[in-house]
Parts: C-alpha cells; structure tokens; sequence
C-alpha cells in the first residue's frame, strides 16, 4: 500500500462504524421490546441523551462551555407546543423541524454574544440568556401561559398516520429515531474536516488560527446547530408529554446537562447518550432509597466521578463488555473510551 | 528584485512602552532573511504584527504589494504568509496526520466541509503523505501530539506551517529547545526548503543564522540598528558593541 492511500485509510480509522456503537444501538432498539412498561421514563432518557448530545457537539468538540442551554430547550418546547396548540402545523415532524429552527434562530442571534471572551465570560452569557427568556415567558403569559404552561395540546398522529398512545410506545420509538437520525447527523459532521477543525480550535484557537482556519465562522455555525439539536429535544419534551411548562428553561436543566456529561464524557458523542442513562438510572435508584435525599447521593457520585478519574471508572465498568467485544471482534475494539476529560 | 514582505514605519506601544519603533523593512523574494537581536527587542512582536496576532498602532504591511494591515490571521495565510512558533503551539490532542491533514483541507478550501469525511479526498491525501514522509513523520502519524518527543513536535510545528504553502515563510526560532541530537533534522529541513518561498527567519543561534541568511536586520530596542549581507552585519562595530558583546562571530 502506498503511502497516500494509507494515509486516507488512517484518517478514516475513527469514521469507522465501531462493533461496539453496532451493539449499543440494538441494544437501545432491544429496550423498546423488552420493557414495554417503562416507555415514559425511557422517553425520557432518550429525549435527555439528544439534549446532551447537543451540549456535548459544543462543549466536546468546540470547547464551549455554556450553563444555559436550556434556553434553546425551552424555544424548542414553547415553538412545538404553540404550533400544536393553535393547530399552525399539525403534522409533529414538520413541527418538530420548525421548533428546532427556531431554536436555530436563536442560537445563530446569540453565538456573536457566546464567542466573545473566555470560559467564565461564556457561563456568564449563556446563563444570562435562559434567565433572560425564561423572564419573557412568564412576562408574556398571554402567549406562553405564563406559570401555568401551555396546556390542552392535542397531538395529531405522525405522518397523519401513528398516533400518539397513552402508554407512550409511539413517543418512544418517535423519540429513537428523531434520536439515531440526528446521532447519524452528527457523526457526520464531527468526522469531517469541519468537525476535526472545532477541536483544533478547542485544542489551540491560536494556531487553528495560523493555519486559516476562521475561528469565530466556526464556532457560530457548531452554536447555531447545537441550539438546533437542543430545540429538538424540547420539542420532542413537549409533543411526547403534551405540556411545556416555564420549567423547560430552568436552570437546574442546564446544570443537569453538565452533570450527565461529567458522567459520560465528552468529545466522543457516545458520552450524551450514556450519561443520560445512567444519570436517570441513578436518579430513580436514589429516589426510591430515599425520596428526600436523592440529590446528595447524586453529588456523592460526581465526587467520586471527578476524584477518581471518568478514564479509570469507564475502564472498570466496561472491563467485561470490552473483554467480549474484543473476542468477538477481535481486535482492538472499545466500546466508549472518552478523548478528553471535561 | 520584488519585495515579497514589507513594513512601513511599523509603530506598536504597550501603555508607555514602545516595542517597535518606526520600523521599515524589506525582505525580497527568494529571501533568506534573518532578523536578530538581544533578548527583549520586540522580534516577536514584529512576528505578531506581521502574522495579524496583534494591530500596529501604525504604519502598513504589504505582502506582495498588498496591504495586509487590516486582515485577521487566517485571511493572511491563505494569501500565503504562514509561521511557526517560537514555542510550539499544536494540537495537544491531534495527531501529526490530523494536524497536517487539516493545514492542507484549510488551505483547498476544504475546510468548512461538514459532510465529507477525512481522508476521502485523494488531493489531500497525497499531500499528506508528501509532508509525513519529508518531516520524517510517518512512523508517529497516528500518536498524538502531545506523547510525541520533543523534535518531533518541532518538525511538526515547522510541517504545519509549510502545509499551508506559504510563499513567505516565518521561522520564530525553529530549533529552539531542541535536544543537539535531534537538531540536525530541522536545520535539513530549514535548509531544504524551496528557494520560491521567502522565508524570515528569527534565531538566537548564532551559527543557524550565518549559515542560513543571505540577509540580517538587526533590531534593538523595537528599531532597526543595521541591515545587510551577513559579513558586512558581523564587522559592524555597533552591533558588536550592543547586540554581541565582546564576543567575536565566526562568519
């Protein structure tokens, strides 16, 4: 083999489509079988894990921290129940579409504000901003509902054709694929040159530069298509929940975010995905040892997380599935090893 | 002869400090230019200046005839005005053909490419593999940067800026820190470069610059002291006295 096309080969090593992210996708379509009577919490997970995915495009890739994300949430929520609400359009994947591009909107409007200054300049904005549209929802409850929400959505089937059921079998399978379709997307985009010039700009914005990368015409458009993966999310809140409450812009849902990536990492697109499982799963087990204290044990663990080390905690938790996979696969397959921490 | 770089009556002040001082260089095409001078003499802040990391407060850049003064950074690369850097600043994470395979997608415009994936443009590919194999990288190409050694993250450092085919190169102190047995592969491939680019060249090591440089300004206190071939630099009593000291220079 010469030495270009070895090259081509080498720099296509991580687009590879790994056994392990095979594995974990069926096992993920598994879940929707096997526990038909969990559709809501796992819903959620799912509508979580693209949220998160969305922080981690930023954050992971780009080295943008933000603490109000939920910002674009709540655009995503407000935009696809008022459509529901007052029949705009009916169909929820089209709506799905115009929530998140409105929530687009608002992230290209804000980007200019985000890419000035440094990490702490950019918490500061980026909270401001969800506490600032948090504020006009309540202010303006003629439109929003105020404190009440929006309530009495009714949503119409999917592709005028799957209605949406009670027990949320329909959401849920709705929600992975919204999820895999926009997971794909990503993927896509990270493997790219555009995606390998956000991380030389997180790795080094000075030399990104000198090298004629645009840095801040990067970083706008990987804000502006975060916003739109995270209206989504709140979209897909609202249309498989059928409320949209001034919640979905609260602070502790960005804080949230943070949490779930501490636990999964960033940077690799699978951390999302599963620190949103395991933060839930972590959620419901403290809440059920004990309803009022839920939240210590939470923080006990991200201590640990942060003192111990993500890199070791992944290699012993995935110590067996890796032993498999390697048997299986036979080489040096890893299910989810973090690039970088946080 | 053209003149590929050019400063006029460059002026840069931090607060009351004057760092450069109406500052008017030259460097012609096909140069081998060196420009030297006592620690704290304002070179990189020239390097800076000319690079767009930093405004003049006034005076121009021309590169090629063009004025420059009012591009960004990555606006004068891709008009051919590329640099390394006096300490290393690469991609931490990145490896050597991550690092390289993005100079080269930037410069054919690839680089705001979302869709298509890495390595699937033959063009750049070969390009790739071209400066891998001239700065003796294919061997490390898939470790990244920062486990590498340090001369090897020189001749990255010096890859990464060749990669964007300048036709003005600036070398801020290529062999800097590196261990003696890995410095002769920098000053091979310092000395290998193509006579099309112009290069200028700013060095403490006073061998690399005799050996090097057709041409030396010598600049003291943010101006230029003195400028000529580099016989003519090395006699001059002015800047034994100020820049070299007593010590005598071995032309």
């Amino acid at each position: 083999m010469n030495a270009a096309s070895d090259v081509g080969n080498h720099a296509q090593r991580q687009a590879r489509w790994h056994y392990g992210e095979v594995a974990f996708w069926l096992i993920v379509l598994a879940c929707g079988f096997l526990f038909p009577t969990r559709y809501l919490i796992m819903t959620d997970i799912l509508r979580l894990a693209l949220f998160a995915m969305s922080l981690d495009l930023i954050l992971g890739y780009a080295g943008i921290v933000s603490l109000g994300h939920a910002a674009f949430f709540g655009v995503g929520a407000y935009a696809a129940g008022l459509l529901a609400l007052h029949g705009i359009i009916n169909e929820p994947v089209l709506a799905l579409l115009a929530a998140g591009l409105a929530a687009m909107v608002l992230g290209f409007a804000t980007s200019f504000l985000v890419i000035r200054g440094v990490d702490l300049t950019r918490l500061m904005v980026t909270l401001g901003i969800a506490l600032l549209l948090e504020a006009l929802a309540e202010r303006f409850s003629n439109i929003t509902g105020g404190t009440d929400g929006l309530q009495g959505i009714e949503m119409q089937p999917i592709f005028g054709q799957i209605p949406f059921d009670m027990f949320g079998k329909a959401g849920f399978f709705y929600s992975l694929a919204v999820l895999f379709l926009l997971f794909l997307l990503a993927r896509r985009v990270v493997h790219s040159p555009f995606g390998l010039s956000l991380r030389a700009i997180k790795n080094n914005p000075l030399r990104a530069a000198a090298i004629g990368i645009p840095v801040n015409r990067r970083l706008i458009a990987i804000y502006t298509l975060a916003a739109f993966y995270a209206g989504i999310a709140g979209a897909l809140f609202t249309q498989t929940t059928a409320i949209a409450s001034l919640d979905v812009f609260a602070f502790e849902r960005s804080a949230d975010l943070m949490l779930v990536l501490v636990i999964g990492g960033t940077g690799y697109l699978y951390g999302g995905l599963i620190g949103a499982v395991v933060f839930r799963m972590l959620q419901e087990l403290f809440s059920t040892i004990t309803p009022q204290y839920w939240q210590f044990w939470i923080g006990l663990v991200l201590v640990v997380i942060v003192l111990v080390g993500r890199q070791r905690l992944h290699r012993w938790v995935l110590y067996v599935p890796n032993l498999i996979i390697k048997q299986v696969a036979g080489r040096k397959a890893v299910v989810a090893v973090p690039e970088s921490d946080v | 002869m053209t003149i590929a770089l050019e400063t006029l009556n460059l002026e840069k002040t931090f607060g009351g400090l004057r760092v450069t001082r109406d500052l008017s260089l030259k460097i012609e095409q096909g140069a081998r230019h060196a420009l030297i001078g006592p620690n704290g003499a304002g070179k990189t802040t020239v390097i800076n200046q000319l690079t767009g990391v930093l405004k003049p407060n006034s005076g121009r850049i021309l590169l090629e005839g063009q004025d420059i003064t009012d591009l960004p950074v990555h606006k004068r690369v891709l008009r051919g005005l590329s640099r390394t850097f006096q300490i290393n600043q690469l991609y931490p994470d990145l490896t050597p053909l991550e690092t390289i395979g993005l100079a080269v997608s930037e410069r054919l415009g690839h680089g705001g490419d979302w869709w298509r994936r890495m390595g699937t443009r033959n063009d750049v590919n070969d390009e790739i593999a071209d400066l891998l194999t001239r700065f003796h990288l294919l061997d490390v190409m898939n470790e990244q940067t920062v486990t590498l050694p340090y001369g090897k993250q020189r001749l990255l450092e010096i890859a990464v800026a060749i990669a964007a085919k300048p036709r003005v190169l600036l070398l801020d102190e290529p062999a800097a820190g590196v261990p003696e047995s890995e410095r002769h592969d920098i000053l091979a491939v310092v000395g290998a470069l193509p006579r099309d680019v112009t290069v200028l060249l700013i060095e403490h090591d006073m061998d690399l610059v005799f050996s090097f440089a057709d041409r030396i300004s010598v600049l003291v206190s943010g101006a230029l002291l003195t400028e000529g071939p580099p016989d003519q630099v090395a006699r001059d009593p002015q800047v034994k006295a100020v820049y070299l000291g007593e010590e005598a220079v071995n032309v």
